[in-house]
Parts: structure tokens; sequence; C-alpha cells
């Protein structure tokens, strides 16, 4: 009986220490220990987030290895991982530095998972101005920078134009000012075979895409300071025109099934097959499609308008951030500029070109997030390609970048896009009612946005 | 050697033979219960240190609808694929008994499966139950049957999931197996001589002559069932679903895990942990007392 206590005992205390190493880690910011710009980081950096197969990303690593080789780069390869990140840094073994998308970065901010960069950018001279404003804001939480922004991923329309071909419809008629003109050109191009759909006019990309409909509608699902706003009335009416357009291409249950047919990133893709007509995508999705030409593509893309027929578009990308713990922030923050300046993403550009070359194909623009070296990329690379469909998306992504607008970063960010991809989900499934669907997310997505900025 | 020293050094040995496992179990199981169960009385974020709060997450459990949506989603489940889980083994475990030639081969490839991670077989399952491309629909067709859009449809979400795991049955198939041999072949003789068919049979000598197995993989497969994560996930929360998951497919251990990783609420899914372990007790405990009163086993009289 003695014996038993003793082991109990043990335990508690051993679950006291396993739960309180937690804790461990100090609350300095990343650029407190980080030299200054002229300093030489030594030692190990472990990377984390950040897979790092293509080309942009190998010429990246090297000017940084070629910069600083001192650092031993360890890039633990692979897309970030909430879980694997969150058990490493409350474990005591944070990694260095850590990619991951933008609008994870206020979440992360809001726990102390990450440690502000504003010593680490003065420190080490990092010019902000260079990064795209938009890009910049999302990685801000209350007046402090956790993130150096990378990468900028906007939308279009991309258009099959065989399809249109087929139903006498014009490319002048995808657009997205007039709700119920665009809804009968879907109707127009969509086709059902037994009863099941056989081509999806325009796939509005629900859920995922639900921002960009509330954009489209003129409200933004994330207030400025991170409040949500999700039952907007504008929202639900977005909602519901997104639905309709889903139901009148067969019904969500159907429309989904078909669309999960899709080989998206095949030759013998939705667009080549004549499974699609029209969808609004990002911009890495053209580099997939070069190889689909000789399939038979004919692309053709619009740019996407509010109802006003103004050009929007939602933004995405990634953020390096510097983990609290993190044993190496010094190497870290000259990481983060080394790979995000201008000269490094010209190396990535050079890279890219040589990679075109090699496979007979060309450049679809180069999106950084770096408004310098896009700029410099483009007058430097971007040449008519022969195929004036490719050239007109190419320089409609071009286009999006002035007008792009993420969701304003909020503590509670992983909440409300639960609540709303949730709601989303309910609303297509027919379960609840758009406004019904929306006034439950946003009650809950309410509590967490409170409870979060309190604490 | 005084028999007590005798005793103590057979008891030495005993405990140093167990050992690995006395470790084993205080390490990774007993250890993580209890600092789970410490947990769940904190509002632990992962990143600062837990903060205690006494009963807060076991309240907020009770004012968390998704708690008892994910909650009836995994009851449902279990209701279906446990005794379907049942009878479709019992059923394998049948034929293959009758197997003559070739035995080896079939024991073998009925339990491959287990062998295959569920992570793999549900994502092979996305193709298979895909309501217009695929297979399980077009054999349907066949016989003029138009399949549901299994992996879409909300309502056939849950039915999905449970097809899903009968992938895995192959270990019951074989604890069935064995009983079957077990099953003495007099008593078959026997009932033939008085007539009895081979409904009778079934009913009356094997189900009651192999009660043990049924019940032991009754109650592991609904502790396996409310347990259920990686099907759910991979087929509908994996990088390519998760933005059109639907909540009819949210079982518990999916939403514990989205609280406990996504929304950095440790100490919320250390309660949902503790919730599903008081569940699992009370259904295991009337399964037992039910259990009781039908089941044979071959030691007793």
């Amino acid at each position: 009986m003695r014996n038993k206590g003793w082991a109990l005992a043990g335990l508690a205390a051993g679950a006291l220490v396993v739960t309180s190493c937690a804790g461990v880690g100090s609350k300095d910011d990343a650029g407190g220990k980080a030299g200054s710009a002229g300093s030489t980081p030594t030692g190990t950096l472990n990377v984390m987030g950040f897979s790092g197969e293509d080309e942009v990303a190998q010429s990246r690593i090297a000017a940084f290895k070629a910069a600083y080789p001192s650092v031993t780069v360890k890039n633990n390869k692979g897309d970030f991982d909430a879980q694997q990140f969150l058990t490493a840094v409350s474990s005591g073994n944070a990694p260095d530095v850590v990619y991951m998308a933008r609008n994870l970065v206020g979440t992360y901010a809001a726990k102390g998972a990450i440690l502000p960069l504003d010593d680490c950018i003065k420190n080490n001279d990092i010019d902000t101005g260079q990064y795209r404003e938009a890009a910049l804001n999302e990685v801000k939480l209350k007046d402090k920078t956790y993130g150096i922004p990378e990468f900028y991923t906007v939308t279009v329309n991309l258009i099959n134009s065989t399809a249109l071909a087929s139903t006498g419809v014009q490319t002048a008629d995808i657009q997205t000012t007039d709700w119920d003109k665009l809804e009968q050109t879907a109707k127009k191009l969509y086709k059902a075979k037994n009863g099941r759909p056989a081509r999806i006019g325009y796939d509005p990309r629900m859920p995922d895409f639900f921002p960009l409909w509330a954009l489209n509608n003129g409200v933004e699902l994330i207030k400025p300071g991170g409040e949500p706003n999700l039952n907007d009335p504008k929202a639900v009416e977005a909602l519901t025109y997104a639905i309709k357009l889903v139901n009148d291409q067969g019904g969500w249950s159907n429309f989904k099934t078909f669309r999960d047919t899709f080989d998206i990133f095949g030759e013998k893709n939705q667009f080549t097959q004549d499974q699609l007509a029209v969808m609004p995508i990002e911009n890495w999705y053209l580099n997939v499609l070069l190889d689909s030409r000789r399939n038979g593509l004919k692309l053709q893309s619009t740019m996407f308008t509010d109802r006003q027929g103004k050009p929007i578009s939602t933004l995405g990308g990634s953020a390096w951030v510097v983990p609290k713990g993190a044993k190496n922030p010094d190497a870290a923050c000259k990481w983060a500029k080394t790979l995000t300046a201008v000269d490094t993403w010209q190396k990535a550009a050079e890279a890219r070109m040589q990679t075109v070359a090699k496979d007979k194909t060309f450049f679809t623009g180069l999106f950084t997030g770096n408004k310098v070296a896009d700029e410099q990329i483009k007058a430097k690379y971007l040449k008519p390609s022969g195929d004036p469909g490719f050239d007109q998306a190419i320089s409609n992504y071009y286009a999006s970048l002035d007008v792009a607008k993420p969701l304003n970063p909020s503590p509670a960010g992983a909440e409300i896009e639960a609540a709303w991809k949730n709601a989303v989900g309910k609303a297509l499934g027919g379960k609840a009612t758009p406004q019904a669907a929306l006034d439950a997310a946003q009650t809950e997505a309410k509590a967490a946005f409170d409870k979060a900025s309190q604490g | 050697m005084p028999r007590s020293e005798l005793v103590r050094r057979e008891n030495r040995a005993g405990w140093f033979f167990v050992l690995p496992w006395v470790v084993g179990f205080l390490v990774f199981t007993a250890g993580p219960m209890i600092a789970s169960l410490v947990l769940s009385f904190t509002d632990y974020q992962m990143i600062r240190s837990p903060n205690p709060v006494g009963f807060d997450n076991y309240r907020a459990l009770f004012d968390d609808p998704r708690v008892l949506k994910s909650l009836s989603n995994t009851f449902v489940y279990a209701a279906m694929f446990v005794p379907l889980g049942t009878v479709a083994a019992l059923g394998l475990a049948l034929m293959l008994q009758r197997v003559g030639r070739a035995s080896g081969f079939f024991r073998t490839a009925f339990y491959l499966p287990e062998m295959t991670p569920a992570v793999a077989a549900g994502a092979m399952f996305l193709l298979l139950l895909n309501g217009q491309q695929g297979l399980v629909n077009k054999v349907l067709g066949w016989f003029g049957i138009n399949g549901p859009n299994w992996t879409t449809d909300p309502n056939w979400l849950k039915p999905s999931l449970a097809i899903v795991s009968l992938w895995t049955l192959g270990g019951t198939v074989v604890i069935y197996l064995a009983a079957l041999n077990g099953v003495p072949r007099q008593l078959y003789e026997a009932a033939e001589l008085d007539g009895a068919g081979p409904i009778t049979r079934l009913f009356r000598i094997t189900v009651p002559m192999i009660s043990g197995a049924l019940f032991f993989t009754v109650i592991t497969n609904t502790i396996a069932a409310m347990q259920m994560f990686d099907q759910a996930y991979t087929m509908f929360y994996g990088p390519q679903q998760k933005a059109a998951a639907s909540e009819e497919s949210l079982v518990y251990m999916v939403y514990l895990f989205q609280n406990a990783f996504q929304f950095f609420k440790m100490g919320f899914a250390s309660a949902m942990a503790w919730l599903l372990f008081v569940i699992i007790l009370a259904i295991t405990f009337v399964q037992v007392r039910i259990g009781n009163r039908y089941v044979y086993y071959h030691g007793e009289r």
C-alpha cells in the first residue's frame, strides 16, 4: 500500500515537471539577443515549415549559405504543422525560424508563441519599406511586427475558352459585377449528364473563397482590429448568392462530388477535360497549367471585381517568424532578411528562368511580396509568351497585386476561420440557412475573440 | 533456505521480468493520463505555463454545442460500425472456416488490410466512394442502384466512415476464426442428428459457444469506435478536404484534436478526453453487466 502511494506521488510530480517545462523560454524580443547588421551569426539554424523544393527556394537557401558560411542550416522539410510546432515550442525544442501562412501569425503572436521582430528589424537594418504594405500589415499585431513577409498570392478568373466557344459565351461575360448576369452565364456554361454535372460553368470555390465573395459584396469578414464580422448582412447576402450559384449547378453534394474528381495538378485537368469553364484561382496555378497547353488548353482570364466593377482580390502568402525559445535568433533574423532581400529574389528569378528555359515553357511572373524585387524581375524577365491567353492572365495577376486585401489579422484568427468554414459548410449542405449559420458562427467567433484579446 | 526468502526472491524476479512493462506503463500511459487530468483543471495554451481554473473546462463542455454534436456523431458512427462490423466479421470467419484449400492464403488476405495505415485506407476510400466516379457507385449502378454522394452528402458521411472502418476488420475475423475452431464438433453432430438446420445450429450452438469472443470484440470495437480519429481526419479534415468539412463528420476525437492543436485549448481538450473516458467506462460497464448474463466461458461450469 505504501509503495503504491509513493508511485502515485512520483507520477504526480512527473506530471508537474512535464507541464511546467512548457513554461520555459524568455519573453525577450527575438532581436534582443540578436546581433547588429554587421555581426556574424554562428551555430546551427533550425528551420521549420519550409518545404524548399523548387529552384526559387533552393537558390535562396544557397544565397543565405553563401552569405553566412559559419551557420549550419538544418531544414526540417515539410509544410507547417501546428501540432509539430506547438509541441516543439512547449517542450523546449523550438526551431529557430518558422515558415507559416501569414493569416496564422496573429493567432500565434497573441498566444505568445512567436516573438516580435521589431528589434531584429532595427538592429539588422531590414528595410520594411520594400515589402508590400498589405503583406506587412498581416504580420502586425498591436503595433508590433511578428514576421517578415514573402510571397503574394492573388486571385483572378481563369477561363477555359473551349467551354465558352461551345456555348457562345463571350469572355466579357465572365464578370462578377452583375450577379444576375453571372448566374445566367454560369447556367449557360453548366452541362449535366444523367442528373449529374458534366461541366461546371462557374465555380465560386466555396467554402474556401467565402472571404472573396464577402469582399465582392463590399464587406470584410474580420474588422480592422481583429473582431469577427461574420454575420454582417452583406456577408450573409454574399453567402446566399454563392450558394445559389452552386445550387444552379447541381447542388452542393453533386457539385462537390464532381469537383473531387478533378485532377487539378495533372496535365489532364478540369480545363483540358472541359469539366470546368471558369473559376477564380490564385497565381501559382498558372505554372501548373503550363503543361496543359499541349493537351489543348486555351486559357483566358478576367479580373475578379466587386459589384461596382472595381478589381479586387484576396491575399495570401507566407512569413518568417521566430518562435519563443529559439536558440539562434540572430541567425534566424538574418535568414529572414536574406531570403526576402531584393538581391536574393533576383537570384531566385534567375534560377526560375533557367528552369523555364530547360522545360521550354515561359515565365509566368514571380510575386515575392517585395515590391522592389517584383518590379525589377518583371521588367527584366517578363516577355510576351506567344500565348495571348496566358499573357492576359499574367497581366491580370500583376494588376491584382495593388488591389489585393488580406483578412485582417486577429488574435482569434484560427477560431474565426474555423467558425466561418463550418458555417459555410452547414449552409452549403442545407443544414442551416446562411443567416442562421453565420449568426451562430459570429457568436462563437466573437466569444473566442473576446477571450483571446483579454489574455 | 527459509521459505520467505525464496518467496522474496521469486517476487523480485517477477518484478524484474515485468519491469519493462511497468516502466512503459508508467511513462507512456499512466504519466500522460495523470498529466492530462491535471491539465484538465487548467487553462493551458501550450506556450505559457498552465493556469489553474478549477472546473471551468468541465463546465465549458456543456456550453459548447459542438461537444454534444461531435459526441452524437461518434455514437451514431459506433452504433453503425459495431453491429455491422460484428456481423460482417462473423460472416467472413464462418466462410474462412470452411475454406479447405489455400486457407492460409485467405486468412492472410483478410488480415492484410489491418496492416494498411488507416490514413492510406482513408485516402483510397475517398476515391472508391466518390459518388460520380467511385467504384462503389459504379458497381451499385450495375444493379440499377443510384448510389448516394458518400463523401459529400452530409447524411451519408457517417455511413461512409463506418464502411471505411470495415476495411480493418481482419483482427476481429481472426479472433472469431480461432473461437469457431474451438467449438466442439460433437455438438454440431448431435444437433444434426436431432434435425437442426444450419440456421438453428448457428444461433443455438455457434453463437452461444463463441459468445466470449463476440463479447470481447464488441467491447474493444466499441471503444475503438468511440476513439476513431484517423479515417475521419484523413477523409474530411486533411489538407485537401478540411475547408469543405461538414459538421456531420466531426467525430469526438477530431474535435478534441482541433481544440488541442488548432485552438490552443489544451486544458479543454484534456477535459474532453476525460469526459470520453467516463463515457467509455460507463458503456463498457453496461456491456459487462449485460454480457455476464449471456456470455458463456469455457472455464465455467
